[in-house]
C-alpha cells in the first residue's frame, strides 16, 4: 500500500512566484512524456513498493496539458503494475486556463476522481499580477464544467496576503470562492522563493506585500469564515467539508510512504527510519536515464531514529489531528514530551496534548516555523 | 662569539607600515630563509595575528651576514609586538637591543603608536634610523615624511634609507646600516651572568621556552640557574638560537640572544623581564625595569552551552600556559549560569583570547562588556577591588568609589582636532595638551577615564577620524568619581550580566543607548520582550521588541519536505549562538550591545 506521486513539469508560462521544477510546454516534450512516465513504473523495484496503490497524484507544472489519453495510460499502467484499490483517490492538477469540457470528461472517463484547480484568485488584476494564464471568468467555466464532467471532488487554490489585498478584499475573494461550492479549499499566502522573479522584485522594492500583522489578519479571517460555511481547517494550508480532506497530501504529513514519478519527482520509503529520494529536476537526463533502462530515483536523505522523531513532528503538526502521543511511543519506544522536553517548553500553551494527540492551535499554526524549529 | 661581530636590533613600526614584509626580506636576504622555504611572513608565528596583521608574540632570529667590510657578522633581529596593550613587553625586547630601525611607511607618515615606541627606544638609548617603506607607491612622499620624522621626533633623516621591503629595494644598505650604526654589545664577559627573559611560551614537548639577551657573562648547558624574580633555580637543559629553526649551540655568550629551556612547567615562572643569573656566582644586581604586568580591562565568559564549561575551563587553563598576563576565575551568573570572570592587558588582548577559544578550542561564548576595576570603600571602611559591576556594592553601603584613569595620546590630521576635542570632552577627558608637531599634524593628550575607553572609544575615534587617528596610552591613577550601577531588565527581570558601571552623568544617555541598541539585537519571539534600563529602582528607558506575528511556511508537500525541514534546521544552526535567558532567547551581540552604541545625540 502506498501513494503515487506524479510530476509533470511543463507549463505554458512559468508564474513568477513559483519556485517548482517546470519547462516550457513543447509539443514534442509533451507527446514523449508519458511513454517516460511508464518507463519509469516499470523500472521501479516492485519489492520496494508492493500495491495496491491507495492515492494518486498527478502534479505539476500543469498536468492538465497532459491529454486525456495520456492519463488514462499512465493510470492503465499503474494498475497493471502495481494494482490499484477499489476507493483509489486519484486527483489531477488542472489550470483552468488549459481545460475544455472535452478534456475534463475525458480525464473523469480515465479515472480521475478528483480535480484540483489552480485558481489563485477571482480578481482579474490579481491574475494578472501573478501571471495566470486564466482569467476569473475562465475559472468559473472551468468549475461549471468539471461538475458536469462529473467530479463530486473538486478542490480550488487561494492565494492571500496578496500585493496591496486589503482585508475587505480578502472577504469579497472568500466570497466569490464560496459561490464556486468547492469541496476543498487550499489557501496559501503568497511566499517568496529565493529562485522567483517576485523575490527579486520584491527585494528591489517594487512588490508591496502585506506585512506579518496582516497576513496573520488575513489567515484569521479565512479560517472563521471557512470553518462558518462549513469547512474543516484539516493543515495549515487546507480546508474541506466532511469527508473530502485530501487522503493523497495527508499521507505525506502522517509520514507514509510514496512513490514519486517523473523528473523532479520525491519519493519517500518508510523502511528502518526511513529515506528520501527525488529523480534530479532534468528532463533530458530523466529521458537518458529511462532509455538506459535504470531508476533516476536517487537517495537525497536517510534517516535514524531522532531524525525520524523530528520529521514525525514536523510533519504531523501541520495537521489538525496532529500527532498521536501512542503511534508515536509505539513506532519510537518513547513518547513525545520524553524525547523533546526543551522544545515542548518552548512552545508553550500552543502545543498541547489533547484527546491522545498533540496539536497546535490555530495561532501555533501562525508561528509553525518558529515554534517547530526547536524539535529540528 | 666576538662583540664586536655582534648587532642586536628591532624594528619600530606601525601596524601595516611593512614590518614582517621588511623581516622576512632581511631573513632572506641573508640567506636565514629560502625564499621557497618562506611562508609569507614568518615572523607572525600565529594564525590569527597573520589574519590581523599583527605580531603578538616577540621572537629572535639570529641572521647571518656577510658584510660589504668582509666580516662575518651576526644580526639578531629581536620582534616586538605592535600593540598598545603590550608596551611593557615591547620595553623589555627593546631593551634587548642596541639599536632600532624606525620603519615609516612613506605615504602614512608617523604614527602614535610608533611615537610612542620610539621614545621607549630613545629612553633606553638605542640608536634608532629611519626606514622609509613603500617608496614604491605612487603616493609616496618621501621627503614630506622626512620632514615630518625629523620635526616630530627630531631624528637626523639626512641618511634615511629609501625602501621597499615588498619589492627588495634597500636591503642590502638597510644591513650594512645595521652593521655601520647600532653599537656592538658593551656586556662583560666575565662578570656574574646577568640575562634578561624578554619572552616566554610554552611548549607541550619542553616546557616553558625563554628567549634570552646575555648582558654580562654566560652560559651553558647544564649551569645552574637562578631566576631572580621568582627566586627558583633550574638546571639548564637546552640553549640554542632561533635562525629561525631552533639550533642547539651548548652556549651562549655576552652579547648573544638565543633561548634556553630549563625544565620550567608555566610561564609565571620566567615573567617578561625578570634577571638570569647562575645560583652559585649570581649578580649582586638585577637588571632594572622588571615589573608584573597587572590585567586592567575585565569582562565575564560564559559557554553558550553550559556543558560546555569544563572544556573553556581547560581551554582558559592551556592558554594561561602561554600568558602569564591573562587571568580567569569562576563566576556565577543568574541569567547565564557557571562561567568566568576574566583579566585582560586591555580590548585588542580581550579579543584575541576570546577569538582563539573560540577558533582554537571550539568553545561558544557569550561575552560580558568589558569593565575595569574599581577601588570602593564602604561606609564600614572596606576597600574592595570590583572588577564585575554585579559585585559593586549597593549605593548605601559604598562611601567612595575610584576609577582607573589613563593618559591617552591621538595623533590626527589637523582636519580632525574638533572631532577627538569633541570626542574626548564626551568621555569625560581632561586635556593635557594639543601640540602641532607639523603644520598638518597633531597630538592630542588627554586624561580619560580608563571605563569610557574600554566601551567605545575605539571604535568612535577610528569612525570620526575615518581611520586617521591613532592612539597610545599609559596608565596613570585611580581617581574618585560619581559612579553608579546600570542595570538592564528583561521582562521585568534583572540580567546580571548585562549590568554597567557608569558614571551618573552618562547614566540616561547610556540607559536610552543601550535599550535600543538591544531592541535591534533581538529577535522577535513568541511574545512580547520588554528591556528596561534601571538605576536602582528607578527605570530611565524601555523599549519593546514585539510578539512574532507570523513565521509558517505555507506549503509543505510531498517535494518540499526535505528541503524546506533543512532550511529551518540551517536558520536553528544561526541560532545555536543563542543563550536562553528566563523565557527570553538572547543573540551573543545583545551582550555586547553597549560597544555598539555609536553617537551622543
Amino acid at each position: 500500500m502506498f501513494s503515487l506521486y506524479i510530476h509533470v513539469p511543463f507549463c505554458r508560462r512559468k508564474c513568477p512566484y513559483c519556485d517548482f521544477y517546470s519547462v516550457p510546454a513543447e509539443a514534442a516534450a509533451l507527446a514523449d512524456y508519458p511513454a517516460l512516465l511508464c518507463r519509469h513504473l516499470e523500472l521501479t523495484d516492485k519489492e520496494d513498493w508492493s500495491g495496491p496503490v491507495e492515492t494518486i497524484f498527478f502534479g505539476g507544472g500543469t498536468p492538465s496539458l497532459l491529454p486525456p489519453a495520456a492519463i488514462a495510460a499512465v493510470l492503465t499502467r499503474t494498475a497493471s503494475l502495481f494494482g490499484l484499490s477499489a476507493d483509489a483517490e486519484i486527483t489531477l492538477e488542472a489550470n483552468p486556463g488549459t481545460v475544455t469540457p472535452a478534456t475534463l470528461a475525458g480525464y473523469r472517463t480515465a479515472g480521475v476522481n478528483r480535480i484540483s484547480l489552480g485558481i489563485q484568485s477571482l480578481q482579474s488584476e490579481q491574475l494578472q499580477r501573478l501571471g495566470r494564464i486564466h482569467s476569473s471568468q475562465d475559472a468559473r467555466q472551468a468549475v461549471a464544467w468539471a461538475r458536469q464532467a462529473g467530479f463530486d471532488n473538486l478542490s480550488c487554490d487561494l492565494m492571500f496576503a496578496l500585493p496591496g489585498q486589503s482585508a475587505a478584499a480578502l472577504q469579497q475573494e472568500i466570497g466569490a470562492f464560496l459561490d464556486l461550492d468547492p469541496d476543498h479549499l487550499s489557501c496559501y499566502g503568497l511566499s517568496l522563493e529565493e529562485t522567483t522573479p517576485f523575490y527579486h522584485l520584491h527585494r528591489a522594492g517594487g512588490l508591496a506585500l502585506p506585512d506579518d500583522e496582516l497576513y496573520r489578519q488575513h489567515y484569521l479571517e479565512l479560517h472563521e469564515t471557512l470553518q462558518g460555511a462549513g469547512f474543516d481547517h484539516y493543515e495549515i494550508a487546507n480546508f474541506a467539508r466532511p469527508e473530502r480532506q485530501c487522503r493523497h497530501n495527508l499521507t505525506y504529513w502522517r509520514r507514509r510512504g510514496y512513490l514519486g514519478i517523473g523528473a523532479g519527482a520525491h519519493s519517500f520509503h518508510q523502511r528502518n527510519w526511513g529515506r528520501r529520494l527525488a529523480v534530479p529536476s532534468d528532463l533530458p537526463a530523466y529521458a537518458t536515464a529511462l532509455d538506459r533502462g535504470s531508476d533516476p530515483s536517487q537517495e537525497i536523505e536517510s534517516f535514524d531514529r531522532l531524525g525520524a522523531m523530528s520529521e514525525t513532528l514536523y510533519l504531523g503538526l501541520r495537521t489538525a489531528e496532529g500527532v498521536a502521543e501512542e503511534s508515536f511511543r509505539d513506532r519510537f519506544g518513547l513518547g513525545v514530551a520524553a524525547a523533546f522536553p526543551a522544545a515542548l517548553r518552548q512552545a508553550g500553551p500552543r502545543l498541547a496534548l489533547r484527546e491522545g494527540s498533540w496539536r497546535l492551535d490555530l495561532q501555533g499554526w501562525l508561528l509553525f516555523d518558529h515554534l517547530i524549529s526547536p524539535f529540528l | 662569539m666576538k662583540q664586536s661581530l655582534i648587532r642586536n636590533f628591532s624594528i619600530i613600526a606601525h601596524i601595516d607600515h611593512g614590518k614582517s614584509t621588511l623581516a622576512d626580506r632581511l631573513l632572506e636576504t641573508t640567506g636565514t630563509l629560502s625564499s621557497r622555504e618562506q611562508k609569507d611572513q614568518f615572523l607572525d608565528k600565529m594564525d590569527l595575528e597573520r589574519e590581523r596583521g599583527i605580531t603578538i608574540k616577540a621572537q629572535a632570529v639570529r641572521l647571518k651576514y656577510h658584510a660589504d667590510d668582509g666580516q662575518d657578522y651576526i644580526l639578531n633581529l629581536i620582534d616586538t609586538p605592535g600593540h598598545v596593550d603590550f608596551t611593557y613587553e615591547v620595553s623589555r625586547s627593546l631593551s634587548a637591543c642596541e639599536g632600532a630601525l624606525l620603519v615609516v611607511d612613506a605615504s602614512q607618515g608617523v604614527e602614535a603608536q610608533t611615537l610612542a615606541n620610539v621614545y621607549l627606544a630613545l629612553d633606553q638609548d638605542l640608536e634608532v634610523f629611519p626606514v622609509l617603506n613603500k617608496v614604491d607607491l605612487p603616493s609616496a612622499e618621501p621627503e614630506r615624511v622626512k620632514a615630518e620624522i625629523e620635526e616630530i621626533i627630531g631624528l637626523d633623516t639626512s641618511d634615511a634609507i629609501v625602501a621597499s621591503a615588498k619589492e627588495g629595494i634597500g636591503i642590502h644598505e638597510i644591513l650594512e646600516t645595521i652593521v655601520r650604526k647600532v653599537p656592538p654589545p658593551r656586556g662583560n664577559p666575565d662578570a656574574p651572568l646577568k640575562a634578561l627573559v624578554f619572552d616566554s611560551w610554552y611548549d607541550p614537548y619542553q616546557g616553558v621556552i625563554i628567549l634570552v639577551r646575555i648582558i654580562d657573562g654566560s652560559l651553558q648547558k647544564g649551569d645552574k640557574l637562578l631566576l631572580m624574580a621568582n627566586r627558583k633555580s633550574y638546571e639548564l637543559l637546552k640553549v640554542g638560537v632561533f635562525s629561525p629553526h631552533p639550533v642547539e649551540i651548548g652556549s651562549l655568550g655576552a652579547g648573544e640572544v638565543g633561548f634556553i629551556i630549563a625544565g620550567i612547567k608555566v610561564v609565571g615562572d620566567a615573567k617578561v623581564g625578570d634577571t638570569i643569573t647562575h645560583l652559585h656566582r649570581p649578580t649582586e644586581s638585577p637588571l632594572p625595569g622588571f615589573k608584573v604586568v597587572k590585567p586592567m580591562v575585565f569582562s565575564g565568559l560564559y559557554p553558550i552551552d553550559s556543558s560546555d564549561y569544563d572544556a573553556l575551563r581547560d581551554a582558559m587553563e592551556k592558554l594561561r600556559l602561554n600568558d602569564s598576563s591573562f587571568s580567569f576565575e569562576p563566576e556565577n551568573s543568574l541569567a547565564l549560569g557557571f562561567g568566568f570572570r576574566c583579566g585582560f592587558l586591555g580590548l585588542l588582548h580581550m579579543e584575541i583570547i576570546q577569538e582563539r577559544l573560540e577558533r582554537e578550542f571550539g568553545v561558544d561564548l557569550i561575552t560580558t562588556a568589558p569593565t575595569v576595576g574599581y577601588q570602593v570603600t564602604t561606609v564600614r571602611g572596606e576597600e574592595l577591588v570590583v572588577e564585575s559591576a554585579n559585585k559593586l556594592p549597593e549605593v548605601q553601603q559604598i562611601a567612595s568609589i575610584r576609577e582607573p584613569f589613563i593618559l591617552g595620546s591621538v595623533h590626527v590630521p589637523n582636519e580632525f582636532v574638533g572631532a577627538v576635542l569633541a570626542l574626548c570632552e564626551e568621555k569625560r577627558g581632561i586635556q593635557r595638551e594639543i601640540k602641532y608637531l607639523t603644520a598638518t599634524r597633531v597630538m592630542i593628550v588627554y586624561e580619560l577615564p580608563l571605563n569610557e575607553i574600554v566601551l567605545d572609544f575605539y571604535d568612535r575615534l577610528k569612525s570620526i577620524t575615518r581611520g586617521y587617528a591613532s592612539l597610545d596610552y599609559e596608565y596613570l591613577d585611580y581617581r574618585e568619581s560619581d559612579l553608579v550601577r546600570l542595570n538592564v531588565l528583561i521582562n521585568n527581570e534583572v540580567v546580571d550580566a548585562l549590568s554597567l558601571i557608569v558614571h551618573r552623568d552618562k547614566s540616561q544617555f547610556r540607559g536610552r543607548d543601550l535599550v535600543s541598541k538591544m531592541k535591534e539585537f533581538i529577535p522577535r519571539q513568541q511574545y512580547e520582550v520588554a528591556i528596561q534600563a534601571a538605576i536602582g529602582n528607578k527605570v530611565i528607558a524601555r523599549e519593546t521588541v514585539k510578539a512574532l506575528r507570523k513565521d509558517v511556511t505555507a506549503k509543505c508537500y510531498g517535494g518540499d519536505i526535505s528541503r524546506k525541514r533543512k532550511l529551518l534546521e540551517k536558520q536553528k544552526e544561526g541560532k545555536k549562538r543563542m543563550k536562553q535567558v528566563g523565557s527570553v532567547e538572547l543573540p551573543q551581540e545583545a551582550f555586547l550591545a553597549i560597544l555598539k552604541v555609536k553617537e551622543q545625540k
